[in-house]
């Protein structure tokens, strides 16, 4: 049996010389870094188990409902979903999963922010997160505004004066439904989208931020000479 | 089903009036409909449970 010395160095492709090759050397530094397990484990770490957990997954898949009932208006269109008794019920879910989409996008961010979710070189995911949620904000501004009735008029028109004022005016006409629905529906939520698959990696390549350490045994583990960070994460961890 | 979805609408109707114009707080400068401020107080309370209300964790301690 021979060795191949080249698949070794890049055991990603399938030849040893396709090993030099850009596509094996990407699929290589992505399972590298990610590899299958560490991106769908099958086991948290013990200090997940806690409600103020959930509300990640509990954001995301809101956001799952609001994009497949966007996606679904977006088919049918405005009259549809004005006049038909079924496109009034998805024009509500796409509503009610935004709200709730919100509701635990913001009790996620409290979360996170008094656990200090930027501890251990996270802080690449807190911004992502941050970014996401101000860019959520837009988006569903944009919604209101695209919803073509009287109350997206009325909104328009309130707005107007408020984008013309941060001097954005020129660029972004909040009173034309034709730009604002391609804002709504392409531009942001693909930012979104790119934003929070970003975020979720990022949360499975440095993992779940753990709480704070009791005060006791973080000062014995830091008098020992252990970085702040890391005393914090470990003691959480065997607390748990 | 006309007479099933006709009393829904009114007892579901009947919780919740929403067909007037929005109630408003004012404080002061500060200005917020009861609806947000609902939200807002609802928010709260989720987190205040969700940090008090045990997790199931089923086999015990450990990783799960």
């Amino acid at each position: 049996m021979t060795i191949d010395t080249e698949t070794q160095v890049n055991p990603s492709a399938d030849l040893p010389e396709d090993a030099h090759q850009l596509t094996a050397k990407l699929r290589h530094a992505a399972v590298e870094a990610l590899p299958p397990q560490k991106l769908m484990p099958d086991r948290q770490p013990a200090y997940v188990a806690s409600w103020i957990y959930v509300f990640g997954i509990l954001t995301v898949s809101a956001l799952a409902v609001v994009i497949l009932t966007g996606i679904v208006l977006a088919i049918f269109g405005p009259n549809w979903w004005h006049v038909s008794t079924v496109g009034l019920f998805f024009n509500s879910l796409h509503l009610w999963s935004v709200e709730v989409f919100f509701f635990c996008m913001v009790v996620h961010l409290w979360g996170k922010f008094f656990m200090a979710a930027w501890r251990g070189r996270r802080r690449a995911t807190w911004v992502s997160g941050v970014i996401a949620f101000v860019i959520s904000v837009a988006t569903a501004f944009t919604g209101y505004l695209s919803q073509q009735n009287f109350d997206s008029q009325w909104i328009s028109t309130q707005a107007k004066d408020g984008i013309n004022s941060t001097g954005a005016g020129a660029i972004m006409n909040v009173t034309n439904f034709g730009q604002m629905i391609m804002w709504h529906i392409v531009l942001l939520p693909l930012v979104v989208g790119i934003l929070v698959g970003g975020h979720i990696l990022l949360v499975r390549l440095r993992g779940v931020v753990p709480p704070f350490a009791p005060p006791d045994q973080l000062a014995i583990e830091v008098k020992q000479g252990v970085p702040a960070d890391t005393a914090a994460t470990a003691a959480s961890e065997v607390q748990a | 089903m006309q007479t099933l979805s006709a009393v829904m609408v009114h007892v579901v109707g009947s919780l919740i009036n929403l067909d007037h114009p929005g109630h408003y707080i004012n404080w002061g400068f500060i200005q917020i409909s009861v609806a947000n401020l609902t939200v807002i107080i609802l928010m709260v309370i989720v987190f205040i449970l969700a940090i008090l209300i045990p997790f199931h964790r089923p086999g015990g301690g450990g990783d799960r």
